[in-house]
């Protein structure tokens, strides 16, 4: 398989949203959640990564900021994909942001989340419709 | 260019300017441990204090060296006449505790600008006090809380649309009430739909930047205050970009109940970088009661002030807001007249939309309609990894300001430009011949591109690092 495009990396294991997260759904229950290639390459350098004050253990709604990032050309916040308990958020990114920009579905990776339920995942994108989504945006 | 800091250049024994020693009694009220015995600053002889700062303002760029098409920022060319007489001692020596039988002129001229922001608006109260834009929206939406506590009805959303000002949330937030945010069309207009199904009996108001950022009229705009009058909600209109429309559209007759305006952007006043900045906030009829104390009134031929308002918010500046401001903006009005104003906003929306038919076969337009004050360019299709970025510095240059870049957020690698009315049709052709050159240099030549700037006083900042490790401070 070829390599992808810049900032056009998605992979097929992954859901997706229309603002740029991405969520792996490790069982029924958990997820692990991000930002997107697509969505690290428009930013550009990531200079800070601010996660909101008492995320861990706060119950949230799907759409709801978990965490802002900030590079020279904005700041942007990061919503949950899903609705449920945020459990951890990964400190690691908070002193070297570069790594959302370097891998930003590995190492780059914001936060992990408990689903509330499986219906908490309807309407997110596909694999296919998210690439869909920012090859014609 | 590393420049030295003055206090680097200090040698001791450079000045020799010496104050002569106080021989007198010395004051017992001042406690020991403030008194200081030494000042540091810095020891350098006239000549090199004088070539330091003349070599420093070389290195700037304003409107006063040449076009500055920043967007959404309207760096328009602020007349002299404004520092001339607003300079005068007159005005720059009174004191808001002079009273007012002695201060009736500087009186009239706030009671008469309040005036002429109503017949511009069409709105039926004015306040100047609010010290910025910013100001007088956080301003404006206390007046929507109040409102709503005095009808008893407890609301707690505000609509704003993800066109809106970015100040537009921050006050929505700070007085305690939910943002929503409505999504744009692919037109850039409010998505009408959305916004109805978003409605509901929780909305206090909306507020509406109009023109939007990204320079366009939304229209939709009579649609959204029927509907939201209906719902009982408030229109708060952003009047920030007020220079693409004065004289020529009356927000009151549109819908909006609620509106500040940014003096420096329509009136020439001096921008920011700190103030003092002036945005004062109309109100319809029903709500002027609401407005922060104090006003400024007319009895018969007196002018005063009136601070028993019962229904006021309260105060939101001392005093009555920045004076010098005002008065810098009422000379504008009174120097250009009726007539003139609707010049403002005609010629601003000509020359942008010139800009716009002369630019879109060069770069990526990604909202092709007509536009008000400015427009916004994009990077899309740009060879040799050339992006917006490398095109903001090139633009320096060729002794430009270069445009609002990566703003708005909704336009991926955005260029916004804004040429203001202040800029003659030779300046514009100037700056078309510019841009027109730096595309052909994207094919031709990209490594002058994405090097430069080359001929400016500081070349490329390394924006990474110094978001990363700001050095805010000289020494230790």
């Amino acid at each position: 398989m070829s390599k992808p495009d810049k900032g056009m990396n998605v992979p097929e294991d992954l859901l997706y949203t229309e603002d740029h997260e991405w969520i792996r759904v490790v069982d029924d229950k958990n997820g692990i959640c991000g930002i997107t290639d697509h969505a690290q390459n428009a930013l550009g350098d990531i200079v800070f990564v601010e996660f909101l004050s008492n995320i861990v253990h706060s119950k949230i709604e799907r759409r709801e900021t978990v965490a802002v990032v900030e590079s020279p050309k904005a700041a942007s916040d990061v919503y949950s994909p899903a609705a449920g308990t945020i459990q951890t958020v990964n400190r690691k990114v908070e002193d070297t942001p570069e790594l959302i920009n370097q891998d930003p579905y590995g190492e780059g990776w914001l936060f992990k989340i408990e689903i509330a339920g499986k219906s908490s995942l309807e309407n997110l994108l596909k694999p296919s419709e998210y690439l869909k989504l920012i090859k014609e945006g | 260019m590393n420049v030295e800091l003055i206090f680097e250049k200090s040698d001791s024994g450079q000045n020799n300017y010496k104050l002569p020693e106080w021989k007198g009694p010395s004051s017992s009220i001042i406690p020991p441990g403030y008194i200081r015995t030494g000042i540091n600053l810095p020891d350098c002889s006239e000549p090199a204090v004088v070539r330091h700062y003349n070599n420093l303002s070389k290195m700037n760029f304003g409107v006063d060296n040449g076009m500055y098409p920043l967007g959404s920022c309207t760096m328009k060319y602020n007349p002299k006449i404004n520092e001339r007489i607003s300079g005068k001692k007159i005005y720059s020596s009174i004191h808001p505790f002079a009273g007012e039988e002695s201060s009736q002129g500087v009186l009239r001229i706030l009671f008469e600008f309040s005036e002429y922001l109503c017949r511009i608006t069409g709105l039926g109260g004015f306040t100047l006090s609010p010290a910025a834009g910013s100001h007088g929206e956080l301003t404006g939406v206390m007046v929507i809380k109040k409102y709503f506590e005095s009808i008893g009805e407890k609301r707690s959303t505000i609509l704003i649309p993800d066109s809106a000002h970015g100040t537009n949330p921050a006050s929505v937030a700070m007085c305690g009430f939910n943002v929503k945010e409505v999504p744009s069309n692919s037109d850039g207009d409010v998505d009408f739909n959305k916004f109805m199904e978003m409605l509901d009996k929780d909305v206090a108001g909306m507020m509406l930047t109009c023109p939007n950022t990204l320079g366009l009229f939304d229209r939709n705009i009579i649609k959204i205050a029927e509907a939201l009058h209906k719902n009982g909600s408030l229109f708060y209109g952003d009047g920030a970009n007020l220079n693409a429309l004065v004289g020529r559209v009356r927000f009151r007759d549109v819908g909006f109940d609620l509106m500040h305006i940014n003096l420096h952007k329509t009136f020439s006043t001096p921008h920011g970088g700190g103030g003092p900045g002036s945005g004062p906030l109309g109100a319809a009829d029903h709500l002027v009661k609401f407005l922060p104390v104090t006003i400024v009134i007319k009895d018969g031929e007196r002018f005063g002030i009136d601070s028993d308002r019962p229904d006021s918010i309260g105060r939101v500046h001392s005093f009555y807001g920045n004076f010098s401001i005002c008065l810098r903006a009422y000379i504008y009005i009174r120097m250009l007249g009726c007539d003139g104003l609707k010049d403002i906003s005609d010629t601003a929306v000509l020359n942008a939309n010139y800009l716009m038919s002369q630019l879109k076969n060069i770069f990526n337009l990604p909202i092709n309609r007509k536009c008000m004050h400015e427009f916004i360019l994009n990077d899309k299709g740009l060879p040799n990894g050339i992006t917006t970025n490398d095109i903001s510095k090139r633009i320096l240059d060729y002794g430009f300001h270069s445009p609002t870049v990566y703003f708005p957020l909704l336009i991926h690698g955005a260029i916004m430009i804004e040429p203001t009315e202040t800029e003659s049709y030779e300046s514009l052709q100037r700056f078309i011949d510019v841009m027109k050159t730096i595309r052909k240099e994207c094919d031709a030549e990209p490594e002058k591109i994405l090097g430069a700037p080359h001929n400016t006083p500081v070349k490329r900042v390394d924006t990474v690092l110094a978001a990363k490790k700001p050095v805010l401070k000289w020494g230790d």
